[in-house]
This record gives structure tokens, sequence and C-alpha cells, in this order.
């Protein structure tokens, strides 16, 4: 994809340039937005206009998912949720489905790490207990009951995105508990990482940063993007602009509104840089 | 006492529901259920909470996977469910109803079936919440009881059916009938849900409170700013 083989790392100039390496179609990994989402590299997907993207959410979707859906940038998700949290329902998504121009695939949290879990082993599926009672059973023609268990297809995302606290020279990225993201890492053909800080060196040589760093096998693109979760958080640097996050669930309540949002914090480059 | 918001009294009932439990998980979205659990807390030091989404000092190392494997295991005694829609079977629906979409079932489908003690709760107690029969089952399986923002109904295992067990303050015996849309029992012992005691009220305001404001800080605006 784009020229990028597994084994180089590639340091991109910022986010639009990361954004730019991820194609229109492309099956997309996002995570929830309390782990880590490259949101800065999503405004930018917004800005190059990117089409027919296909969400997956890692286990649910969020503020990210709704930005896309309601720039037009997606054209299916598969996912166990989108919700906005304390801000209440995604209005972009809930209103793309409502008026039926959005394919969802539902699904429940733990499919979804075992679908993943199944990729990253190379396996064609995983079973999975305990849903046997649930309509998505019925609803998921991809899925196989058999006797207590569910098989669950593997999935095998085209591009991963997230941010991280820190990448080094060596290609890696330190994203501390937020060790599921390894998991998608690991499943996608590509992962794409946007980060904070960067450091000299390489991370791997220190034992006690070792066990939250993601290697540079799996690494295939990386901008700096300072404060690039903004509006959410990155633990232990800054908390989610909850103020933030709920203006936009009010704005995004109508189509105009969310308009109105874009265009001062995504599409005017001079207004879209978080507040320091 | 009588000064307590509805949040409190909620958290009451659920911390008195978690009665013998070790450990009790809360999901997305759910302040009263952690509130209760942080209450539970207050009066057994033992008693584990793993909050999901917890900000700060999340337990978790790897994600709401590890969450699922630690249920799948037996680890979790606890869990809390809600949805758009509930029945009078305890079937729950999270995806869609009368036209509308819903966030989506999260976990629901998998942690009904696998965590021995499911609360379902929802603060709305209406015809539209509590219905015949799910247009959608996110999720089925055997609930500890449903708490809602009027009443608290057990669940009758051999029947397979809701037994009103009390009423806060505020509602009627009658009042939950015109609103629930699902037929259920009503226990000969029916009487008013037992309001907070002044321990408990003063544990949730200076021990609870906290936890719940690091991470639900939009509630706990709401429910504590005047206090």
């Amino acid at each position: 994809m784009n020229g990028l083989t597994s084994n180089e790392v590639g340091f991109f100039k910022n986010a639009e340039d990361l954004a730019s390496r991820i194609p229109d179609g492309a099956l997309l990994a996002l995570p929830p937005d309390y782990s880590l989402v490259a949101m800065e590299v999503v405004r930018a997907l917004i800005r190059r206009k990117a089409r027919n993207l296909r969400l997956v959410g890692v286990p649910i979707l969020g503020l990210p998912a709704d930005l896309l859906i309601g720039a037009g940038c997606v054209a299916e998700v598969e996912t166990s949720a989108v919700s906005l949290g304390e801000a209440g329902l995604a209005p972009r998504f809930t209103d793309a489905v409502e008026r039926k121009s959005l394919l969802v695939r539902d699904a429940t949290c733990p499919a979804i790490h075992c679908a993943l879990q199944a990729a990253e082993k190379g396996v064609p599926f995983m079973p999975l207990a305990g849903i046997g009672g649930s309509d998505l059973v019925k609803e998921r023609k991809d899925w196989k009951a058999q006797g207590n268990v569910v098989l669950i297809p593997a999935i095998r995302p085209d591009v991963a995105l997230f941010h991280a606290r820190w990448a080094d020279e060596a290609g890696n990225v330190w994203v501390g508990r937020r060790r599921e993201l390894a998991t998608v890492a690991h499943a996608s053909r590509l992962s794409l990482v946007s980060f904070e800080e960067k450091k000299p060196g390489d991370m791997l040589d220190d034992e006690l940063l070792a066990p939250g760093v993601i290697s540079s096998i799996y690494v295939s693109g990386l901008a700096h993007a300072p404060r690039g979760a903004w509006p959410l958080g990155m633990p232990g640097l800054y908390g989610a602009d909850d103020l933030h996050v709920s203006q936009y669930a009010r704005a995004a309540r109508t189509h105009e509104g969310f308009l109105k949002y874009l265009d001062e914090w995504i599409l005017t480059p001079r207004k879209s840089s978080s507040p320091a | 006492m009588d000064s307590y918001a509805p949040e409190e009294l909620l958290a009451c009932v659920i911390a008195r529901l978690l009665d013998g439990a070790r450990h009790a998980a809360v999901g997305a979205s759910s302040p009263i259920p952690a509130a209760g659990c942080f209450l539970r807390k207050s009066v057994d030091p033992a008693f584990r909470v793993s909050l999901q989404q917890r900000r700060e000092s999340n337990p978790f190392t790897e994600g709401s996977r590890e969450l699922f494997d630690l249920a799948g295991q037996g680890r979790i005694d606890v869990f809390f469910l809600g949805g758009a829609q509930i029945d009078g079977e305890g079937a729950i629906n999270l995806v869609r109803a009368e036209g509308r979409r819903f966030p989506g079932s999260f976990g629901s489908a998998y942690m009904y079936g696998v965590v021995p003690r499911t609360i379902l709760f929802r603060e709305e107690h209406s015809r539209r919440t509590l219905v015949p029969k799910v247009e959608f089952v996110s999720a089925r399986g055997t609930p500890a009881a449903l708490l809602t923002g009027k009443a608290l109904f057990s669940w009758q295992a051999d029947k397979r059916r809701f037994r009103l067990e009390s009423v806060h303050r505020g509602h009627t015996v009658q009042d939950i009938g015109e609103n629930t849309g699902f037929n259920y029992d009503v226990s000969p012992a029916c009487a008013e849900t037992l309001r907070p005691s002044a321990d408990e009220l003063q544990a949730i305001r200076n021990k609870v409170r906290p936890e719940i404001a690091a991470n639900y800080p939009e509630f706990a605006a709401r429910v504590w700013s005047g206090k």
C-alpha cells in the first residue's frame, strides 16, 4: 500500500502527510476515545476529503468516527458501539444510520477482540463462548454458531491508526498501559502512528520502557503531532477536554451545526490547532 | 435523612445489592453503578471495583480485552447492564427501536452470559423503556435485579419473571403499574425503598464523590454541585 513495506518506518512531515498514506476505501481500525486516538490525523483525513473508509471500532468508536461519518468519509463501520460517553449519543452516526446512509455491522466487544487475535495469530477464526442468546449471532451471517461457541472470523485491517506518547529513532512507539493497541497493530497490515515527543535511541534497550512499546516491526509510518489526541486525552500528559467534546455533541445535533463545527475547528487551519 | 439526590438513593440500593460480592466491573457511562460500587467498598475495603474506563490508574493493562477475559474466567462477580429497551424476560436492547438507532451492544452480549450477578439498571422507568418484548436482543441472561429511577425488581428464576420489591420515595405501586410495559408480580412485602442512612450519605459525599468526579465529571457536577 503506497509503496510501504513493513520493514521501513517512515517519519513523515506531519499529520497531513500521515493521513495521505490512508487510501480511500481502506479498512481502518480505530481505538475507543479513552485509548490514544490520533485525532490530528483524523482531522487531516477530513481535510483531504477521504472517502469510503470502512471503520473498525476496537472494540467501540467515538468522536473520530462521528466526525468522519459526518464529513462523508465513511461507507461502513464494524463496531460494538458508537458513543460519545458522558456527552451522550454520537449524533452524526445516529443520524446517518437512521437515514440509512451508513452500513453498520454490529458486533460485541469480545468478538472484535477475538477477530483481531485471530488475525495476529494468522488463523481464520477464533471461538467465543457466552454470546449465544444475542440476536447479533442471527444477524451476523459471517459468525458461525457451533455448540456452545461462536466462531468469529479474523479481521485484518488495512491500517491501524493511533497516537503514542513517544516514538524513538528506531521507529518504535510507546503506548504504556494501552497494550491492547499492540493487538490491533499486530493484526493490521500497516500501523500509522502520530506521537507527542521523539526520544533519542531505542526504547527497547530500556527494561522499564520496553513493556509499553510496540516494536517498529509493526509500524509503517510516524508523524510528530503534539497534543495530537486533543480533544481526547493522553494520560499522564493531558486530560480529555470534556467541555469541548460536549460542545461538539451539542453542535453536531444538526447537520448545519456540524458543518459550522467542521469549518471552525477542522477546515480552517488557523483555528484547527488545539489550545496550548 | 430527607435531603438526598435521587442518584444518591440509587447508589445506596446498588451498594446493598452487592452484599457478598468480591469483584464488580463497571462499563461505559455508568456513574450511578460506579457510585454504588465505591459505596460498597467504603464498608468492605476488600471489595474490588474495576472501572473499565478509569482515566488515571486504570486497572487494565490490556484494555477491555482483559476485562472480557477476566469475566470469561469467572473472576468478575458483578456487572451492570442497561438498555434502550428492557423486557419482562430480562432481555436488553442497545441497538435499535422504533426507527431509532442507539449506540450498540458493547460487551453486553457476552457479559450477561458469563458474569454470575448481572444488575440491570435504567434510570428512565417508562413504557418506552420497559417493554413486553425488545425489538432486538443485544443480550439475554439471568438478571440479579432490575433497578430503575422509580423502583427495584427482583428476578424469579423459576417463573422467569420480575417481582416488584420496593418503590422509591415519591412513587406508588400504582405509578409503577402505569409506567411498566411488561407484566410482573408484586412482593407481599413491597414497601418504600429504604432511604439512605446518615452514614451512607456521609460515605457517598466524602469517599465516593472524589472517585466519581475523577471519572464522570459532568455527572458529579450535576449531582453534587450544591452540596
